[in-house]
């Protein structure tokens, strides 16, 4: 798990470095919340608390909240993300390893679903913010003003070929919009990148196989080149989507999750095939900014199952003679 | 050079095989006593031959095998029988198990030993002689050799597999085996190849063991024998027989089938050693080299009379004073011996010596996260967690569906398991609860079946005995009717009387028909019976004749129907 945490820093640097240090403010105090309530809920249970919390799952779950609420959340919405997700998604069912759902991408729902103006609210890269107002922000000393948060790069492309109805073709938008960096969403593109990096390092050390990551972002790859070949005016170019909203965080971080995801080779590689194909689905035609978290938490619905018809075979049993 | 395959999963421990390999094999001293115990190979349990008080020779038969797949028992040495009687087996349970105890006289007195010539002799018999001599599988499997010298008959037998791979930490004993004694091993082998004709012989030996591998290829050589010596990769279980056979031939055995059915046999090097030493010694097993090491000052493999206790062999390496218990078998798949009164057995490969700081205690058990870094180690690429889950809901069903019983209980998915589950005790545990089950079933079955043929039984019963009593009465009602007849008849001549006449005859009508009716049923049963003697020929009826003829001339029997001694067939 550690190695996990240690795999999200390239991520979490190009993160600072694009939205400001308020980040670490948050990423302490989803930390901080896991833990406590980890040990809470550990106490409750009559299960030993140090060994537990030594395990790290606690901290990941409350990381990969803070990285995908926007960094100028109010503090108590990650706190109750963060509760949500360690007691109800977690503790709930029955601890660690028997959670069908992922804890953080449960708190990312459950909080779109009731705070979807705080959860889209992205500041607007560029626009220095001092970190003392950031943090005035969060903690609600300061007016939360529009003029410092906006929706992401994947929502006002997504608003702007809705709204302006054909009238702008995807190429014009990014071109003109100065939300959008190089290929993707400006600054998400790094943050992505080190998303990419860290990942490539878990795989390169063996704690994450191939299957799911690759499997995700071929998912998500071959719908949006498709649709981009179709009609290049209407749809963005894969690369934009890989490198837009929590796509590189999902593929690495999210799906490659053990507990909830599938756990044979095959069943993982469809796992995060089918886990692509939804995000993508959603982020573009559904109502959400983002779809990683909702494709994710219906793709661990089929789990048990895809992993039930997914079983490799044994020793001795390949050739079916 | 041969072409090595590779099996899926396994794990690189820590070997610690050094440790032990530094002196030659030694011979431990005769110990006070001796536990020899009866059953000590899978098969039946041998039956006891000897007696309390009885003198015994070293070698002699104290155990018959019970059964095909099952191995005889001889004494370790020279002695007296001190008692027949249940002693703690070698076993993780702390079970007891009969065991003849020996004590020894000192003198070391073989029997008659018969060297036999195993080129001249039909197989039948060479496999008997394996057998009598108590030969088992000594990898640890300890299956009763014989039972695995017949080739199939419907496929070639293709590779003969010699296991020399010894892939255990800790354990070194087939290693000095083979250094010291390689070319009785080559011999046995020999024996092996004989009696099973495979096209090649295969002998494979981790690659951490060089000298072995030199020692055996110089007898092969030696000996002109065109066996190959093969340097496997050290990876554990290369050693378990499956992966063995699949790393030098390609081939998968599965657990429904046995390896014969796919040309391939597959014995260990300390067996075949002992096989030659019955084949051309006339030694029954009666030692075998055990290493002991672990925590103790003189590590070292001795060769060990089976039936020492464990307290006198222990004494032989000068265990450490921190020394908590010993386990038996390797660090991966052994257990703890139950006590220091249990004694060596024919699988007891190595004793090692544990303490605290040689085998820490475990953390303890998280839960599962089911990261599958168990799945990716199991050389049987089963799915160790799923197996796990079910073993722990008790779902016995599910974890047959998820083939548990293809387990070979290497230990690899426990070894790996960063939430330290000790995940083989949880299979054994499911597959002992399985074995109960089915037994129960067994007897349950076997008790419904045998009320039932009781139930039948009863009333096939009750229906003779009814069948009995209403012939009883009818053949009573038929005298009866007889009678009445015979009165009615006298009447009729003597008076002539009709008034008497009527009411008798209806009464007389009846108890004829059924005399009619009980005759024809007697017919019937006859007719329905065999009869041998219907239907004879002239010639048959003239010789029966004659030999009756003879008969009452001899005065033995008077002359009734013919002899039904004599059948004559038609
Ligand atoms: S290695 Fe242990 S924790 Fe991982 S899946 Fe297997 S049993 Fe579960
Ligand atoms: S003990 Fe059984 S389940 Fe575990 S690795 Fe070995 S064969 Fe696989």
């Amino acid at each position: 798990m550690l190695q996990v945490l240690a795999a999200l820093l390239p991520g979490v640097a190009a993160y600072v470095w694009i939205f400001g240090p308020v980040i670490l403010v948050q990423l302490a105090l989803a930390t901080a919340t896991a833990l406590a309530a980890e040990a809470a809920m550990l106490k409750l249970r009559e299960k030993p608390q140090a060994m537990f919390l030594a395990d790290g799952s606690a901290v990941v779950t409350a990381w990969l909240i803070a990285l995908t609420f926007p960094p100028l959340s109010p503090w108590w919405l990650i706190v109750t993300g963060t509760l949500f997700a360690i007691v109800v998604a977690k503790h709930l069912y029955g601890g660690l390893g028997q959670n069908p759902f992922n804890p953080a991408m449960v708190a990312f729902a459950v909080c779109i679903v009731s705070f979807p103006a705080l959860m889209s609210q992205w500041p607007a890269v560029g626009l220095k913010v001092a970190f003392a107002d950031q943090v005035g922000v969060v903690f609600g000393l300061l007016p939360r003003v529009d003029a410092i948060s906006g929706a992401t790069p994947l929502d006002t492309l997504k608003t702007a070929l809705k709204l302006e109805d054909g009238q702008f073709s995807v190429a014009q938008l990014l071109a003109n919009q100065d939300v959008f960096g190089f290929f993707a969403g400006r600054g998400w593109e790094w943050v992505a990148g080190g998303y990419l990096l860290g990942g490539l390092w878990l795989w390169q050390r063996g704690i994450v196989t191939w299957h799911a990551p690759l499997g995700f972002i071929a998912g998500l790859s071959l719908l949006a080149g498709g649709l981009w070949l179709y009609n290049p005016a209407q749809f963005a170019n894969p690369l934009f989507h890989l490198f837009s909203g929590g796509a590189m965080l999902g593929a690495w971080f999210i799906v490659t999750d053990p507990v909830s995801g599938c756990t044979t080779p095959r069943g993982k590689l469809i796992f995060g095939v089918a886990a692509g194909v939804l995000a993508y689905v959603i982020r573009v035609f559904g109502g959400y900014p983002d779809g990683v978290a909702f494709a994710v938490l219906l793709m661990n619905l089929c789990a048990p199952l895809i992993d039930l018809y997914t079983q490799p075979a044994i020793f001795g049993m390949k050739d079916k003679s | 050079m041969l072409q090595l395959f590779k099996f899926k999963g396994g794990v690189k421990p820590q070997t610690n095989k050094t440790q032990s390999v530094a002196a030659p094999i030694g011979v431990a001293p005769l110990p006070s006593r001796l536990f020899v115990p009866l059953h000590q190979s899978i098969g039946g349990t041998p039956r006891p031959l000897v007696q309390t008080g009885e003198r015994v020779l070293k070698g002699q038969l104290i155990g018959a095998a019970d059964g095909w797949i099952s191995s005889a028992v001889h004494a370790p040495t020279s002695g007296t029988v001190r008692a027949i009687a249940e002693h703690v087996a070698a076993h993780p349970s702390g079970l007891t198990t009969l065991s003849v105890e020996i004590e020894p006289d000192g003198r070391d007195e073989w029997i008659a030993r018969t060297p036999i010539d195993h080129g001249a002799m039909a197989p039948e018999a060479v496999r008997e002689r394996l057998r009598e001599a108590g030969v088992v599988g000594l990898g640890g499997a300890v299956f009763p050799t014989h039972g695995k010298l017949t080739a199939s008959k419907t496929v070639p037998m293709e590779e003969l597999v010699i296991n020399g791979a010894e892939c255990e930490p800790y354990i070194t004993c087939d290693d000095l085996l083979m250094r010291e004694r390689a070319e009785e091993v080559i011999r046995g082998v020999g024996v092996f190849r004989d009696l099973l004709q495979p096209k090649r012989v295969l002998i494979g030996i981790e690659d951490n063991k060089p000298e072995a591998v030199a020692a055996l290829q110089a007898a092969v050589a030696r000996l002109g024998e065109d066996f190959a010596v093969v340097a496997v990769p050290t990876l554990y279980p290369a050693g378990g027989a499956k992966q063995l056979i699949r790393v030098l031939t390609g081939k998968e055995v599965p657990s429904t089938k046995r390896s014969t059915d796919l040309g391939v046999q597959c014995f260990n090097v300390a067996t075949a050693y002992t096989a030659w030493r019955a084949v051309a010694h006339g030694e029954p097993v009666v030692s075998r080299i055990v290493t002991l090491t672990g925590n103790v000052e003189r590590p070292r493999n001795w060769e060990a009379l089976l039936g020492t206790p464990l307290s006198e062999f222990v004494a032989l390496g000068a265990p450490k004073p921190d020394t908590d218990g010993y386990l038996m078998g390797g660090p991966m798949m052994g257990f703890a011996m139950p006590g220091m009164d249990a004694p060596l057995v024919k699988a007891t490969n190595c004793i090692i010596a544990s303490s605290p700081t040689l085998f820490p205690p475990k953390a303890p058990e998280m839960p599962c996260i089911r990261c599958g870094e168990c799945a990716k180690v199991c050389p049987h690429e089963l799915q160790p967690f799923e197996l796990y889950w079910f073993s722990r809901a008790k779902n016995f069903g599910k974890t047959q569906e998820y083939h548990i019983f293809d387990c070979i209980e290497c230990g690899c998915c426990s070894f790996v398991c960063p939430s330290r589950i000790p995940l083989v005790q949880y299979f054994r545990f499911a597959k002992s609860e399985i074995w109960a089950r089915e037994k129960e079933k067994n007897a349950a079955d076997q008790a419904k079946a045998r009320f039932e043929w009781k139930t039948e039984r009863d009333e096939r019963e009750k229906a003779e005995k009814a069948e009995k009593l209403a012939k009883a009465a009818a053949a009573q009602a038929a005298k009866k009717a007889a009678e009445a007849a015979a009165a009615a008849a006298a009447g009729a001549d003597a008076s002539a009387a009709p008034a008497a006449d009527a009411p008798v005859d209806a009464e007389a009508a009846k108890k004829a028909a059924i005399a009619a009716a009980l005759e024809r049923a007697r017919a019937q049963r006859e007719a329905a019976a065999p009869k041998n003697t219907e239907q004879l020929t002239p010639a048959q009826q003239r010789e029966i004749a004659a030999v009756d003829a003879l008969r009452r001339q001899a005065g033995i029997e008077p002359a009734a129907d013919p002899a039904p001694a004599e059948e004559p067939k038609p």
